[in-house]
């Protein structure tokens, strides 16, 4: 409880306090790569299924109601449910066959999938518009206020963030948590106790599409403006960096890496045609020296200072 | 309540089973011996659903296990103890019991599931002092009590054990032994997979003597003890009457 407090205070605070409308939309995507790489966390830290595919969700999401607004003139309000349960669908589909994988293999097979969608949208030109995508998307508006500029799409983003928080956090704690949790360990093991695994990790996996599907939406009306290349290969791998850099299985660990991810590159960008080489140095620093993620490695190196500062004075004394 | 009829199984092309029969009667202690590779795990592990590549007969009650995924089969009131305990190692040991119910979680039978939890803890007294512990942490014996705790968390009616005793102290030994004798005082049923014979034969009604995917001796547990082949292939008593002639 106290904890979430917090997280709300942030949020407003920094809605606040912030009013450049750049730090405001960088801090908005924070929180919309937040929900893709929470999305994935629950798949693959916590119930450890790799899927290098998950930028796909992402895509048909923001296409699909991209597409109902453009085309058919439905509110966004109306698209998004559709929208939901249209890529809930396509989750649920591409999951069947492809949850019966492990390892390496769900890993080339979720990437296939990836590939697919986004050849889709790049080459299906009479209706996503193929390279140049998607224009004049319209902006969420609710009476008179647009989520189009400033605080108000911050608030609609990081409000969705801190509830999807809320929803995993109760989920993880629950028996579905601990099942997702057995699942990592051994799938065999999990069967034994009687859970039915094929089930679980399907749900899982629908769960996490479901949510990219929900980001899609939030930055296709938030930039109203899509191409296919924000939904490429490298996006997924992207999203595989936040949940793995920030800490699997943790939910907290989520934010943490999109925020690193989405923020490290605008930081680069002073240093121009090294950006990229700095960018992959401080990831694999990361890895090398806080390979549990950032959240645990900061919680132990919190933990290491505290014991040492406690230990000390006794050191003097002797 | 058990009963398998001419069972056969199949790894690959490989046949591990050729054709056993054996029955578990309510409230009984059976032990099934042999030797490594004779197929004990295998038939525990056909019966619990986790291979399903069988053939034969197999009943629990009064209805077929055939076509079964395991979740059906722990629903039914059958648990596996598997070999090598399968713990969920990063997980609190409460959590790894609550897992053990996790079929039965479900609005009205919560209550119950938490009473259960009692129970268990006071079975293994051990499991309530480190409940928040990590599973892995804990040590062989302590890791099998919780094996044992997380399939009774199921409440099954047959409580299949693959090798509780593999690789523990004597003394964890009989603190198993112990814990079977009292969960068949509470009315129990046992099928239990063993090579530490004396031990399992010890608290037994009935046996079975496996020997490569073939029950090759049956009878009362008693009998089996005093069976001078018996005594000869796994309990390693007349050792010298075995070997005399040879050297």
């Amino acid at each position: 409880m106290y904890k979430r407090l917090v997280f709300i205070a942030v949020i407003v605070l920094t809605g606040q306090v912030v009013s450049n409308p750049y730090d405001l939309q960088l801090l908005t995507f924070i929180g919309i790569n937040t929900l893709l790489a929470l999305g994935l966390n629950m798949v693959m830290g916590y119930a450890g299924q790799i899927s290098l595919g998950h930028a796909a969700f992402f895509g048909l999401g923001a296409y699909t109601s991209s597409l109902l607004t453009i085309h058919l003139d439905w509110s966004p309000w109306l698209a998004l449910p559709f929208t939901l349960v249209f890529v809930g669908i396509v989750a649920f589909l591409v999951a069947l066959p492809m949850l019966r994988l492990s390892g390496y293999y769900l890993g080339m097979g979720t990437l296939a999938f990836g590939m697919i969608v986004f050849f889709i949208f790049l080459q299906w030109r009479s209706l996503t518009g193929g390279d140049s995508g998607l224009i004049g998307i319209p902006p969420l508006t609710l009476g008179p206020i647009s989520f189009e500029f400033g605080a108000a799409p911050f608030y609609l983003v990081w409000g969705i963030v801190f509830l999807s928080f809320i929803v995993c956090e109760r989920l993880i704690d629950s028996r579905i948590g601990r099942a997702l949790r057995s699942l990592h360990d051994s799938e065999r093991a999990s069967a034994a106790v009687g859970i039915n695994t094929s089930r679980l990790k399907v749900q899982v996996f629908v769960f996490g599409g479901v949510l990219a599907a929900l980001a899609g939406f939030l930055y296709a009306h938030m930039v109203t403006f899509i191409s296919p290349q924000t939904f490429d290969f490298l996006m997924s791998v992207k999203i595989v960096t936040m949940v793995v850099i920030g800490g699997m299985a943790s939910v907290w660990g989520s934010l943490f890496g999109a925020a690193l991810l989405t923020l490290l590159p605008e930081w680069l960008h002073v240093f121009a045609e090294y950006e990229m080489i700095i960018y992959g140095l401080i990831l694999v620093v990361i890895m090398i020296f806080l390979p549990q993620g950032l959240t645990r490695g900061l919680l132990d190196i919190y933990e290491h200072f505290k014991s040492r500062r406690k230990t000390l004075p006794k050191s003097h004394e002797g | 309540m058990l009963r398998l009829r001419n069972v056969k199984c199949f790894y690959g092309r490989i046949q591990a089973i050729s054709g056993v029969s054996l029955s578990v009667r309510q409230g009984e202690i059976i032990a099934l011996i042999g030797a490594n590779g004779a197929g004990k795990s295998t038939l525990l592990q056909t019966i619990s659903g986790l291979l399903s590549t069988w053939e034969g007969e197999i009943e629990f009650g009064k209805s077929s296990l055939a076509g079964l995924k395991p979740p059906e089969i722990v629903q039914r009131g059958i648990s596996l103890v598997p070999e090598g305990r399968m713990l969920f190692p990063p997980m609190s040991v409460l959590d790894n019991l609550k897992l053990g119910a996790y079929l039965r979680y479900r609005g009205r039978e919560r209550n119950q599931v938490e009473k259960d939890l009692e129970e268990i803890q006071d079975l293994f007294p051990v499991l309530r002092e480190r409940s928040r512990q990590a599973a892995g942490t804990l040590s062989g014996g302590e890791q099998q009590m919780l094996a044992m705790g997380r399939a009774l968390m199921a409440r099954p009616k047959l409580l299949l054990l693959d090798e509780p005793s593999m690789g523990l102290a004597p003394f964890m030994v009989q603190l198993i032994v112990e814990t079977l004798q009292k969960l068949k005082e509470s009315g129990m049923t046992l099928l239990l997979v063993e090579q530490n014979a004396r031990a399992a034969l010890q608290i037994a009604d009935r046996g079975y003597v496996l020997e490569n995917g073939r029950i090759v001796l049956d009878g009362p547990a008693q009998e089996l003890l005093a069976d001078e082949e018996v005594k000869r292939a796994y309990l390693g008593k007349d050792y010298r009457e075995f070997t005399d002639g040879r050297m």
